[in-house]
C-alpha cells in the first residue's frame, strides 16, 4: 500500500495521507466512472482486477524469487476449469461456491508443486521453456480431453457454469436496494474481486516481509549464497510455485464463475505473456509494480480500441490494425522496450533491507 | 512393419527441419548463453517472405522452372532473415549483453511476439497455401510404404547444410573465432577477435538456417502463416537441448532424434493408451522430452553441464 501511495504521481511524496484517501476514494468510485463511458468499461475494470490478482501472483513467482514463469496461465485454466467442472450442468454438480474456491486454489497449488518438482535444478531460461511447456500440455489437455470420455467438452468449452452466490446472495442478478435503485450485478463482481485483490495485497505484504519472502529474496539474488546460510531452496522454491499457483487458481475460479463459460481459447500462451508483460512493466518484485502494471496493460488494449479504430477510420477509411493486433503490438513493444530503457519497470522495487533503520517504520526507505 | 518403417522416415523428414533450427539455437546460446526466443518466428518470415517472392515471380513470370523459381524464392528469404536477424543482435541483445539474466529473456519473448504480429499485419491471419514447387506425387520404394520428392530434398539440403557449417566452424577463421568467442569473450578479444563482429555474424548465420528450414518446413506442409514459427522453434529448442546445448553435433542428433520420436510417438500412441490418447497429442511429445532430458540428463546426449549456467 506505501508503495502504491508513494507511486501516486505529484501528491504521493508531498502528502502519502492525502494520496491514500485519493487511492481509496478512487477505488471505491472507479465503477461508477466508468459507467459513465458505458457498461462494457464496468466489465473491463472486472477484468483489470482479475488480471491485477493474476499479476500479483506471477509476481510472487517471477519478481520475489526470481523464477521465471512462462506458463503461468495454466493456474489460471486449472482454477477455472475446477470451477466449471464441480458448479455447472456438464458433470450436474453444483458445489456451492464455498466449497469450490478452496478446491480450486488447492488443485492449482498442487499444479503448481507438479511443475515445481521436475524444475527444480533449472534456472532461467531452462525453466522459462519448461515452464511455457507445461503450460501449452495443459492447453493440449483441456483442448483434446473430450475423446474418448467427455471431461472438458474440447475446444467448445463448458458454459452455463453457475455464478458466485454468498450466503444466499446471487451475484450475478441486480440487486435491488429499493423499488427505483439497483445496484447492477457488474458492481458486485467489481466489489468482490476489488476485496479479493485487497486481501492478497495484505497477504503478500506480510509475506513478503516474513521469513519466507527473504528467503525468496536471497534466493533471487544468489541462489549459491542463499543455500550456504541454510536456505531450504528447494522448499522454497516450491513454496513460491504453489503459492503463486493458488494465487492464479483463486483468479481463475472467479473468472469462470464471472463469465459464465470457459473454454481452452482463454488459457492459451498469448495470456501468459500478458501476466508476464504486466508484471515487468509495473517493476518485477513490487506489489504496487505488478498492480499498476496489470490495471494499465488491462485498460490501454481497451482504450486504444475505442481510439485507434476510429482513427483509422477517419485516417485510411479502413481498419488495418484490429484490436487484437493493437494488444499484441502493445505488449510486445511494452517488454522490448522496458526491458531496453528502464528493466527495472514503471515502479521499481526497492532493497527495503540494505537499510535496516528502515525496518520499524515500513514503507519507502530509500 | 510398413507403418514403423513410414513413421521413421517422417521422423527423418522433420528431424532434419528440426536440426536445422536447432543450429541456430545452439549456435547462439553457446556464444551468449541466451535463448533466441525469436528464432522460430524468423523461420516464420523466412517462409512468408519466400511465398510471397513465388506468388510474385508466378504473376511476373509464369513459365518459370520450379527449381528456379525456388532459388530465387531462397535468395530473397536469406538476406530478409539475416537482415532481421542482424537488427535483432544490433538493436535489443546487444545492449543487454550485462544486463540481469532475466532481461536478455524476456526481450526475446519480446521480439518473438512483435514478429509474429508484424507478420499478421503484413501477411493477415489466414492460412496461406504454400506452392509446392517440387514434385509431391508420393514414390513408392517400397511397397507401402511413400516417399515424396520433396521430402527427399529437405534431407538432401539438410545434410549439406550441416556439412557447410561444420566445415565452417571447425576449419574457417571465422569459426575458429566463433569457438573462441563461445570459450571466453574476453579472452577472445584480447587474442585480436572482433567478438561484437563475430556475435553479429552467429546470429546472421543461424537466421539464414531458420530461413532455409522455414522454406522447408512451408514446403512439406503445404502451408505457411504468422503463428507456423512457434512449435517448430520450442521443438527445435527441445532439440537442442537434448543434444546437448551449445553443440553443434548434439543439435543435429537431438533434431533427429526429437522427429523420430514424434513420427513414432504419434504413430503408436493409439495402441499404447488403448484409444485414450491420439494423434492430436503430438505435440506433447517434445515437452515430455524436453522435461525428462532436463531432469535426468541436463547435460544433453553430447554436451556439457547446463543446469547451473543461465
Amino acid at each position: 500500500m506505501n508503495e502504491l501511495v508513494a507511486a501516486v504521481p505529484w501528491l504521493g511524496k508531498r502528502n502519502p495521507m492525502a494520496a491514500r484517501w485519493l487511492l481509496i476514494i478512487l477505488a471505491i468510485a472507479a465503477p461508477f466512472i466508468a459507467m459513465q463511458f458505458g457498461r462494457s468499461w464496468v466489465r473491463i475494470l472486472d477484468f483489470a482486477l482479475l488480471y491485477m490478482m493474476l499479476a500479483l501472483g506471477l509476481n510472487l513467482v517471477v519478481g520475489f524469487a526470481g523464477l521465471l514463469d512462462l506458463g503461468y496461465i495454466a493456474f489460471y485454466a486449472v482454477g477455472a476449469y475446477t470451477f466449471a467442472f464441480l458448479a455447472s450442468p456438464h458433470f450436474g454438480i453444483h458445489l456451492p461456491f464455498w466449497m469450490v474456491l478452496p478446491l480450486g486454489a488447492a488443485f492449482a497449488a498442487v499444479a503448481g508443486i507438479m511443475l515445481g518438482f521436475p524444475v527444480l535444478r533449472l534456472r532461467g531460461d531452462y525453466l522459462a521453456i519448461v515452464t511455457l511447456g507445461f503450460g501449452e500440455i495443459i492447453r493440449i489437455f483441456m483442448l483434446n480431453l473430450n475423446y474418448p470420455v467427455n471431461i472438458t467438452n474440447g475446444p467448445q468449452g463448458i458454459n452455463m457454469i453457475d455464478p458466485i452466490v454468498l450466503f444466499g446472495w446471487d451475484l450475478s442478478r441486480n440487486l435491488q436496494v429499493t423499488e427505483e435503485i439497483s445496484i447492477h450485478s457488474l458492481y458486485l463482481y467489481y466489489y468482490l474481486f476489488l476485496a479479493c485483490v485487497i486481501g492478497s495485497i495484505i497477504f503478500i505484504q506480510r509475506l513478503q516481509i516474513s521469513r519466507v519472502g527473504r528467503a525468496w529474496a536471497a534466493m533471487r539474488d544468489d541462489e549459491l549464497a542463499a543455500k550456504a546460510i541454510g536456505i531450504n531452496t528447494r522448499n522454497m522454491k516450491l513454496l513460491a510455485f504453489s503459492l503463486g499457483a493458488t494465487f492464479g487458481g483463486v483468479a481463475g475460479c472467479l473468472f469462470g464463475a464471472f463469465q459464465g463459460f470457459v473454454s481452452p481459447e482463454s488459457f492459451s500462451l498469448m495470456e501468459s505473456i500478458a501476466v508476464l508483460t504486466m508484471v515487468v512493466f509495473g517493476g518485477m518484485g513490487n506489489i504496487a509494480g505488478a498492480i499498476v502494471g496489470a490495471f494499465v496493460l488491462a485498460l490501454l488494449p481497451e482504450i486504444l480500441r475505442d481510439v485507434a479504430i476510429p482513427l483509422q477510420q477517419t485516417l485510411f477509411g479502413k481498419v488495418i490494425l484490429d484490436p487484437e493486433v493493437l494488444r499484441m503490438l502493445l505488449l510486445s513493444l511494452a517488454m522490448i522496450l522496458m526491458m531496453l530503457l528502464r528493466p527495472a519497470g514503471l515502479i521499481p522495487a526497492r532493497a527495503r533491507y540494505a537499510h535496516p533503520e528502515n525496518l520499524h517504520r515500513g514503507g519507502a526507505a530509500k | 512393419m510398413e507403418t514403423l518403417i513410414q513413421q521413421i522416415l517422417n521422423g527423418l523428414v522433420i528431424g532434419s527441419v528440426y536440426a536445422l533450427i536447432a543450429l541456430g539455437y545452439t549456435m547462439v546460446y553457446g556464444i551468449l548463453g541466451l535463448i533466441n526466443f525469436a528464432h522460430g518466428d524468423v523461420l516464420m518470415v523466412g517462409a512468408l517472405t519466400a511465398l510471397q517472392t513465388m506468388l510474385f515471380l508466378m504473376g511476373f513470370a509464369p513459365g518459370m522452372s520450379p527449381v528456379v523459381m525456388l532459388t530465387i524464392a531462397l535468395a530473397v528469404a536469406i538476406p530478409v532473415c539475416m537482415m532481421i536477424g542482424f537488427t535483432m543482435e544490433r538493436l535489443a541483445y546487444r545492449r543487454l549483453r550485462n544486463a540481469p539474466r532475466l532481461a536478455p529473456l524476456i526481450t526475446a519473448i519480446g521480439m518473438s511476439f512483435l514478429l509474429q504480429t508484424v507478420a499478421m499485419i503484413i501477411w493477415g491471419r489466414n492460412y496461406h497455401t504454400f506452392p509446392q514447387l517440387i514434385s509431391t506425387t508420393p514414390m513408392q520404394p517400397i511397397e507401402g510404404v511413400f516417399v515424396t520428392p520433396v521430402q527427399l530434398t529437405i534431407i538432401g539440403v539438410s545434410a549439406l547444410i550441416m556439412i557447410g557449417l561444420m566445415l565452417l566452424v571447425n576449419k574457417t577463421r571465422i569459426g575458429r573465432a566463433m569457438r573462441a568467442t563461445a570459450e571466453n569473450h574476453r579472452v577472445a578479444s584480447l587474442m585480436g577477435v572482433d567478438t561484437n563482429a563475430v556475435i553479429a555474424f552467429t546470429f546472421v548465420i543461424g537466421a539464414a538456417l531458420a530461413a532455409v528450414a522455414g522454406v522447408m518446413f512451408a514446403s512439406n506442409y503445404g502451408i505457411a502463416h504468422y503463428g507456423m514459427g512457434f512449435m517448430p522453434g520450442l521443438k527445435a529448442f527441445t532439440a537442442a537441448v537434448l543434444g546437448g546445448i551449445g553443440n553443434l553435433g548434439g543439435a543435429m542428433l537431438g533434431g533427429i532424434t526429437l522427429g523420430l520420436v514424434e513420427s513414432l510417438g504419434a504413430g503408436y500412441i493409439e495402441h499404447l493408451t488403448f484409444g485414450f490418447l491420439n494423434s492430436s497429442y503430438q505435440d506433447i511429445f517434445a515437452f515430455i522430452i524436453l522435461g525428462l532430458v532436463l531432469i535426468f540428463k541436463p547435460t544433453g546426449l553430447l554436451g556439457e553441464r547446463v543446469s547451473d549456467r543461465a
